[in-house]
Parts: C-alpha cells; structure tokens; sequence
C-alpha cells in the first residue's frame, strides 16, 4: 500500500514524472499548499517572475526555443487574467505549454469569493483546452492528460485549474504511464494517396514555390524541409513563424513573405504555378487579399496536421492532414524511389525570374546615414552573434527588422508573438530561452515602447543572473503605428509618440544591470560586441534610432502580395 | 444552406459550452441545438441546426472536431437521415374556435395534452418546416404561447453515429 499524499505534493510528483525542471510562477492565497511543495524539493526548479503575464511568456520562450513542454503557475482570479495575455498568445502560435492555476476551494465556487474568477471560462477561447479538477483522485490523470495534449497534434497551451482543497486533500498517487483519450486521436500519417498527387503535382511544377511555416519548426522537420528543397532546387520562403525552417543564407532562401516579407518572396508565391505549403496556414498577413491572390492560377498541395487549418482561407488542390515531418519523409522518399525530375528548362526560367526579382533589393537602405539605422543594428546584431543567437522580439517595426535582417540558419532560434502580436513578449520570453538554454546567446529586439510592457522583469534577471542583451531600438514612437498613421492617416500622429520616456541606461542600472546609450552609427558595433563580453551581465542597449525609419516593403491591409509599396 | 449536424461528445461539465463558444467566437449561426445524454451516460449526443455556405459549414464541421471533448461528428445532410422536433403549442380556443382548432391538430397529427374552457395545449412532432406550417395554418393571434425542442436527427438505416 503506497501512502497517500497532498494534491499538492501530487502536482509537483507529476511535473517531476514528466521531466519538467523548471516552473515559471507567482505565488499567492489558493496556490500555498503547491507552493509549500516546491519549497520542500529542489527537482523542480521555480523562477518567480514580477507579473503573470511574464510567467506564461516565459514558459512560452522556454518551450519554443527547446522543444519541451513549458510550465506556468499562478493563483486564482487576478493571477489567472493576467496570465490570460501569455496564454492566448502561445494559443496563436500553438506553442506547448501547461498552465496550473489555483481556484478558491470547491465550496466556494460561484459565491464571488475573493480572488474568485470562473478561470475556465474565461480562457476557453484561448486554450488547446483546460480542467477544473474537482475530485483530488483525478488530478493525476488530469496533468497527464494535460501534458500530452498539449505537445500532441497541433500543440498549445492547456490549462489545469485546481481548487485550494483539492490541492490540500490527499489520495493515492499514481502516475499513469499512458493516456489515451477516446475523443482526441491526433492524426500523424499523412494519407499515402494524397503524398502520392504531391508528388506528381510537384514533378508537373514549372514555376514551383515552397511555402513554409510554423508547423516546420514545431515538428521539427527543418532538415526534412531543406532536403526537399534542395533535392527539387526549388526555392523556399519562410512564414515569420517558420524563420530557420529553411537556412536563410542559403541562395534557394527567398526570405520572409508577407506584409512585409521580400520582394522576390512575395512576387514568386503570387506567380508560381505549384505552391508547397508546409506547415503555414495562409494568413491575412501572409497572403493580403485572397481574392487578389487568386487571379493567378496556381495549385496548391498544403501539409498541416490541422484540419481545420485547411481550406479556411484559402481553397487548396491537394490537402494532405498529417504531421509535417512525417509527411515529408514520404514524400522525399516517393521523390527519390522514382526517376523523374521536374522539368528543369522550366525551372531555370524561374530562376532566372527570380534573381531578377530579387536584383530589385528591396532591403536596401541608407547605409551612409549619420543617424542610426534600426536595419543596420540589426545587421550588426547578427554579424558579432555570428548569426548563432537566440533572438527574441517584441512586437512592431523592429520585431519586422529583426525578421528581414538576422539571417536564422537554424530552427528554434527565433522567437516572437506572430499571431497574437503581443507587445512585451519579448524580455520575459528571452528569460525563459536563457533558462532552456543556459549557455547560449539571448538578444531581446525591442523598441521603446513594447519594452515598457514587461520592463518589471529586468528584476527577475537580476534575481536568477540571466545575462540577456536588449537590443532596444529608440525612436521615440510606437513605429508600427506611426508608419501606418503616416501612410493611411494622413501623418496625423495619434497618440503614437512616446512621451516622458525613462533614461533606460539609469532604470537598468537602478535593477543592477549595464546600461549603454549609443547615439551615433559609428558606435553600434563596439557597443554590441562589448555587450556580448561581458557574458555574466544582462545589459541594456538603448539605440538612439531614425524615427522616420519605415519598413519596406508592405503590402497594405487589403492589397494583393504583388502590390507591395517598395522603398 | 440548413445542415444538421449530429456529435457525440463528453458528457462533462463545460462541453456544452465548449460548443456554443465556438460558435459565438468563429461567428457561426446556430439555428437550434438540441443535447441529452445516451444510452451511455458518459455520452451526450447533441443536433445543431446550423446555416451557412459549404466551406463555412466544411469549417464548422473541422472546428468542432477540433474539441477535445467531441468524440464524433456527423453533417447529416451528407447522407439520407430523418429529423424530427417537438413542439407544445399553447392555442386560444373558444367558441367554434374550439372545434376548428381541434381538427387542424388532427391534421397534422397533434395531441392536445392540456384543455382548459379558453385554450388548448397541442403537442406536435414532426420535421422542423412541418411544424411552421402548422403555426402558419393558425391564425396568429390564437397562438399564445410555443415551446420548441430544437431537430434531432438521425441517419437512416445502417447509417449509425456511434463510438
């Protein structure tokens, strides 16, 4: 007979059995009991944060940039609908991570306690999916369920509430091995017959395009992705989502599509005649206008492992529902078994189109320029990183930057809140990359303003020595916001000026960390690379920037991908 | 177009509004809904009428089994099904009312379940459209009061929704 323990000391058994070692939280009046358990092991390694909100970006961060499940953990009402934010955004770009939250105990549920919100109404909308755990018999499973679903099928985050009783209440404790769950089968194997229409449509191919995203990153199917690029010499665009899925210094790279992705990326995915969607899922900052998009004629094989995620918006030839790896190893299998070869005049035609395309460098800009450039700091970043860092972003003109100009060989190496959009993503999401990956390089890319989001988490740093560069580019505006008021709304600059900003080098340093101002461009490189010195040290890169700096290209909203405005 | 749609799902607490957020968030239309649990008590089957373009209902259809807690679904129209609903329909019935009204529920196979000097109260099953010709066949200002189940619906023959 095994002895029975605590609901508490049961959720942390179950995030030891699943390998976990280190939590993001804050602690609070329905958590103590769990909190009281975390204090009594040293398995489970707990970062307390300064902000819910950072919690979850930081599991966030940690998940995406090691392939592990990432754990947040919060108390009831306040503690929940601040983590609500990290939570929808990890929703947006189905990133794996389980979320625990304290309720008021059972029998004060629905009587408006204090510190009461209904938690799983609340984060439905934006959860893979959540249990409010009313039986302490069932909380084991529960977490078990938790973890799988979350870092199965197409992942996410998925939420377990526990109530403060039942965290107090004790069973027996048993960690089932296995789960299995007669309403969620996530498909893995592509369908053999429709890899098999890939592959003929894409050996018809004259004006081939692949198009990957996201999905290549989660599955881990970058090499998978390069060899089937490299195999076929068709060349490759990367979603903001999927940078690294393909190396982007390779020459079949044609860069980010999109809003505002490259010139040659955008014209070849609007005028090819055989589109590889891998792992993307068509979206209205990815395509522009879909009717646009369908003047051309083209065909459309698109791998998602979510089916739902196909013909949403965009009606597609061959769909193929399956997990992205799985499907392309197939796929090159069937391609190299059989002997023949697209048709290759066609394809250096194509080529041919395409480097004329891209000849129109449309990242140019003013290198000669006696104010900084954002681009060139960005470059900078990049060269003395070697393009080997870790680089998070938060979210406007320089998360754009960041995306065109840091080169990304590798998967997992960039980090931003793409579908959400999140401003103050970036530092506490860089915290949780740093703690995945303790040696290596972390650059948070900021601007002024989204970094005032989630500054607070500079004591975080301080507390757990966490030696991030924040790469912070300074123009005073919220960029994004001015570039579009300059170009849809008549320069008339509502609201988007950053006024009474803080002197950032005194607020780092006034946490205990380094702080560097640099006005001049002939300063950024000394200033990077003595950042990177100092290895044990977070320090704090204010880059005094060109305020009317503007990112090219763009498609505006509602504009086709070949209606780009060009620098 | 109308489609009915058949799922089984969880019968937990919270799938039901699992559902109907789905609904209200990806701003689907939901006609009618109707759920109980089945033989199984661990099941609940549910019918939704819902309306909307084939890829607005092909989506529906994926984001619904998207649901953790949804175990199966089914777009009846895609095969041959029957669908019925219930209706109790309380009718003003007085005077030569009384007999005309009576007869009009013989019609369409109505019981009346409930008499009082003033009023009748039918109960009448049928096909959704069945049950709207019987309330057009009234005169409107006798109906005083209806109360409707929502279609339940069900494949015909070895046509079976099951886990």
């Amino acid at each position: 007979m095994s002895v029975e323990l605590t609901g508490a000391e049961i959720t942390i058994r179950c995030l030891q059995e699943e390998g976990v070692n280190c939590i993001f939280g804050y602690p609070g009046g329905a958590v103590l009991f769990i909190y009281d358990e975390i204090f009594k092991q040293d398995k489970v390694r707990h970062i307390l944060v300064r902000h819910e909100q950072a919690a979850v970006h930081a599991a966030d961060g940690y998940a995406r940039s090691s392939n592990k499940v990432g754990v947040a953990l919060v108390t009831s009402g306040p503690g929940l609908t601040n983590a609500v934010t990290g939570i929808a955004t990890a929703y947006m770009d189905s990133i794996p991570i389980v979320i625990i939250s304290g309720q008021v105990p059972t029998s004060a549920i629905g009587l408006d306690a204090f510190q009461e919100v209904d938690t799983v109404g609340i984060t439905r909308p934006c959860v893979k999916h959540n249990f409010l755990v009313k039986d302490v018999a069932e909380l084991a499973l529960t977490i078990k369920k938790a973890f799988y679903i979350a870092s199965t099928g197409r992942p996410g985050p998925v939420l377990v509430d526990i109530p403060k009783d039942i965290s107090q209440q004790k069973t027996q404790f048993v960690y089932p091995d296995k789960v299995s769950m007669r309403s969620y089968n996530p498909i893995v194997k592509g369908h053999s017959r429709q890899i098999k229409k890939a592959a003929e449509l894409i050996l018809s191919a004259k004006r081939p395009m692949i198009y990957a995203g996201g999905g290549v990153i989660l599955s881990d199917a970058a090499p998978q992705l390069t060899e089937l690029t490299q195999l076929l010499n068709f060349p490759c665009t990367n979603t903001l989502m999927g940078l690294g899925g393909y190396p982007a210094t390779d020459k079949q790279c044609l860069g980010m599509l999109g809003m505002h992705g490259t010139y040659e990326a955008n014209m070849a995915m609007q005028y090819c005649d055989v589109l590889v969607a891998v792992g993307a899922r068509f979206d209205d900052r990815v395509i522009g206008n879909p009717k646009h998009f369908f003047n051309e004629n083209r065909k459309i094989i698109h791998i998602d492992i979510d089916p739902s995620s196909i013909s949403k918006r965009v009606k597609v030839d061959v769909p193929i529902v399956g997990d992205v790896l799985d499907v392309l190893k197939e796929l090159i299998k069937l391609l190299k078994a059989g002997k023949e070869k697209p048709d290759q005049a066609a394809l250096k035609d194509w080529w041919k189109q395409i480097e004329l395309w891209r000849a129109r460098d449309c990242l140019k800009y003013d290198r000669e320029s006696k104010i900084i450039k954002p681009q060139m700091v960005i470059e900078k970043l990049y060269n003395i990183t070697k393009g080997d860092a870790f680089i998070t972003s938060d979210v406007g003109q320089h998360q754009m930057w960041a995306a065109q100009f840091y080169k990304f060989d590798k998967p997992r190496r960039w980090i931003n809140s793409g579908g959400l959009g999140t401003m103050g993503f970036g530092l506490p999401a860089a915290m949780g990359v740093q703690l995945a990956n303790p040696k290596g390089k972390v650059a948070c890319v900021t601007g002024e303003a989204s970094i005032q989001m989630c500054i607070q988490e500079l004591s975080t740093c301080k507390q757990y020595k966490l030696p991030i560069k924040i790469v912070n580019l300074n123009n005073r505006y919220m960029g994004m916001v001015r570039q579009w008021q300059e170009f849809f709304h008549g320069n008339r600059y509502a609201e988007s000026y950053m006024n009474a900003l803080p002197d950032f080098v005194k607020l780092a340093e006034s946490y205990g960390h380094v702080g560097f101002k640099i006005e001049s461009p002939g300063d950024v490189e000394d200033a990077l690379k003595e950042a990177f010195k100092r290895k044990d040290q977070l320090v704090f890169l204010d880059f005094i920037t060109d305020q009317t700096e503007n990112v090219f290209p763009m498609v505006p909203g509602g504009k086709g991908l070949s209606e780009m405005i060009l620098v | 177009m109308r489609h009915i749609i058949s799922l089984l799902m969880e019968n937990e607490a919270g799938a039901l509004s699992r559902v109907a957020g789905l609904f209200s968030a990806r701003g689907y239309n939901i006609e009618s809904l109707s759920v109980a649990p089945t033989e199984d008590p661990t099941l609940s089957r549910m019918t939704l009428v819902t309306v909307g373009s084939d890829e607005v209902v092909e989506q529906v259809t994926k984001q619904l089994n998207k649901l953790i807690e949804v175990v199966k679904v089914l777009d009846l129209n895609e095969g041959s099904h029957i669908e019925r609903e219930l209706m109790l329909v309380k009718v003003r019935a007085v005077g030569a009312e009384r007999e005309e009204v009576k007869r009009l529920a013989e019609i369409f196979r109505g019981c009346i379940i409930d008499v009082t000097d003033k009023s009748y109260t039918i109960e009448l099953t049928g096909t959704s459209s069945k049950l709207d010709a019987f309330l057009e066949t009234l005169e409107h200002s006798a109906v005083l009061e209806t109360v409707r189940t929502g279609a339940s619906g069900i494949g015909r023959g070895e046509w079976i929704l099951k886990v």
